[in-house]
């Protein structure tokens, strides 16, 4: 009888805890909408994302700079650790001794512990005096260090023990046997991975890349200490620009005093919310569409 | 090991001159140019095999583990030689040593020679990819490669270079008949191979091995994850194909053994124990392990 009554007790404490959890997000999107409601009040959305001007003071609210900013960014981000992570995964999983995993993995995992604020100082000190030395005289674009490609560069490295280490997992539960029907039919290892591992691993390398998108958009201290903050919408890899988070993070809790400038911020986060929302629910659906036709 | 000793002789040429080859005892084999042999030194049935695979004083580790002991072993062609022995015994890693499969990056040893139409296959300087298209191999459960059944068939013969439409369609279309596929799936070609029974996969599988023409066939128990009638029509194709075909096959199946094969080896904790033709193994075996194995003492 106690015994059953615990077993009750417990799946009912669990469940609790679940829709806690549940609950706090569908809770911090509506705080968001209420609290972004004022602006929301005097323009309208497609108003808000889609013009430039950023006045506070003058009561000018365009959210498109800081989107396009997050945007450039983040794409940039995945188009340089992707290729890398890819081919670090194989190397990892099909080419490497043991003797090497073991040493690579731990120190990939610990990539993964460092701050991020720890990144940002690094790119300040290092990647943005590179950038500085080595690309900036070479375009005709005036521009500093502080721009996309320090932000790109930055985030990459940032997200890469995440891909690697997810791709990685991927590879690892592909069955040996399957390698085995590949290489005996006289295919090298290579071809092995370009025809089998890699197609057999795509939902996986998709799940990998979406959690690093996620990643890279709400990633905020590391990337506004190198990637310049200005509101204006990124022209080039060497524009400075200003994504979403280091909006909000740059100016929540100061000048709030300025009449909508706090329903501003908050909406710039709502907004950051809503991205992330659609698009992990979009290739939620990209995902289930490719399993179901693999299978 | 001592029940027989095989004796590689030049040969060729001599076939009828065996008599003369070395009587005494266990000579040292010798490789020469030309085709490997062996001779069972039987004083009643002496009997000259060719052979697509020699293995000469294989020894593998695993790390530390000793898996295979000192293994000396023909397997003769044109015929179905079964690997039998209990669970765990090597008998898999024997058969995978044949084309390598075991040089994966998880620290296996391997010394010794496993030749391959006199080719070493554990010389580093030997091109592994085209001595493992000598050889289809069929795992224990059968694994389609992520693509359509067509592009399964097509895989290998597109990996060698092969590149001609019309070609391709030939090659698919016959070997899926080889395998007696053809019927079942010639209206779905190109829907996922996943999406076929797993018997039928197995034949896949099969049909995808034979594509690149091989001279032998590699089996790893390949009918243990069959119903009955798969594992059936799995060995009738076999008994169909040996003609054609030098087939090696790992067996925990005494049955089994005993329905297919022509030659078996018995092989008990990493070493092999006795070999001959498989109504000797199992009518007079030579050794108390075989015939204890046989009638089912140890298993």
């Amino acid at each position: 009888m106690m015994r059953l009554l615990k077993d009750k007790i417990a799946s009912k404490v669990m469940m609790l805890l679940t829709a806690i959890f549940v609950l706090v997000a569908v809770f911090i999107g509506y705080g968001l909408y209420m609290r972004s409601r004022p602006l929301l009040a005097k323009r309208s959305l497609w108003e808000l994302i889609t013009s430039e001007g950023w006045k506070p003071f003058k009561g000018e609210f365009g959210f498109f700079p800081f989107i396009m900013g997050t945007v450039w960014i983040t794409v940039l981000s995945i188009l340089i650790a992707m290729p890398l992570c890819l081919l670090t995964s194989i190397y990892l999983s099909e080419y490497s001794h043991k003797s090497i995993r073991q040493i690579a993995r731990p120190l990939i995992d610990l990539l993964a512990g460092i701050p991020s604020v720890i990144y940002g100082i690094w790119g300040v000190i290092i990647v943005v005096p590179l950038i500085e030395k080595f690309i900036i005289p070479y375009s005709t674009e005036f521009s500093t260090g502080y721009n996309v490609l320090a932000g790109g560069i930055v985030l990459a490295i940032m997200i890469f023990p995440l891909i690697i280490n997810i791709v990685t997992d991927v590879f690892n539960t592909i069955p040996q046997e399957l390698r085995d029907a590949s290489l005996s039919l006289g295919a090298t290892k290579w071809e092995t991975v370009k025809h089998v591992i890699l197609k057999k691993a795509l939902p996986g390398i998709i799940a990998a890349t979406v959690l690093a998108i996620s990643r890279a958009f709400g990633e905020t201290i590391a990337v506004l200490m190198v990637c310049g903050n200005i509101p204006e919408t990124p022209k080039s890899l060497l524009s400075p620009a200003y994504p979403l988070p280091a909006l909000i993070a740059n100016n929540f809790g100061e000048m709030l005093s300025i009449p909508l400038y706090d329903s501003a911020l908050l909406f710039a986060a709502l907004l950051l919310f809503l991205i992330i929302f659609i698009f992990n629910a979009v290739s939620k659906l990209i995902l289930m569409n490719i399993e179901r036709k693999t299978t | 090991m001592k029940s027989e000793t095989i004796v590689n002789k030049k040969i060729a040429e001599e076939k009828k001159t065996i008599t003369d080859a070395n009587h005494n005892g266990n000579g040292t084999p010798k490789t020469e140019d030309g085709s490997a042999a062996l001779v069972h030194e039987n004083k009643d049935n002496q009997e000259l095999i060719h052979s697509h695979i020699t293995v000469k004083n294989l020894n593998v580790f695993f790390g530390n583990n000793h898996v295979l002991k000192d293994i000396n072993i023909s397997i003769p062609d044109k015929k179905i030689t079964a690997i039998i022995g209990p669970s765990g015994c090597g008998k898999t890693t024997l058969l995978k040593s044949f084309n390598r499969l075991l040089d994966s990056t998880n620290g296996t040893k391997v010394t010794g020679q496993v030749l391959v139409d006199n080719e070493d296959v554990y010389d580093p300087k030997t091109e592994i990819t085209h001595i493992r298209k000598k050889m289809g191999f069929l795992s224990q459960r059968p694994f389609p490669l992520p693509m359509s059944i067509y592009d399964n068939v097509a895989y290998g013969p597109k990996i060698h270079g092969l590149r001609k439409r019309k070609k391709l369609d030939e090659i698919v279309e016959h070997y899926l008949k080889s395998a007696c596929l053809w019927d079942e799936v010639k209206d779905r070609l190109h829907t996922p191979a996943t999406r076929l029974s797993i018997g039928q996969q197995q034949r896949l599988c099969l049909a995808r091995g034979l594509a690149v023409e091989p001279l032998i066939i590699l089996g790893d128990e390949p009918t243990s994850a069959l119903d009955p009638v798969s594992s059936q029509r799995i060995e009738e194709l076999f008994n169909s194909l040996k003609d054609s075909y030098t087939i090696a096959i790992v067996t925990h199946i005494l049955r089994q053994a005993k329905r297919i094969a022509d030659y078996v080896v018995f092989v008990y904790m990493g070493e092999i124990i006795e070999h001959g033709p498989a109504k000797q193994v199992f009518e007079s075996p030579k050794e108390k392990l075989t015939e204890e194995y046989i009638s089912g003492i140890i298993s």
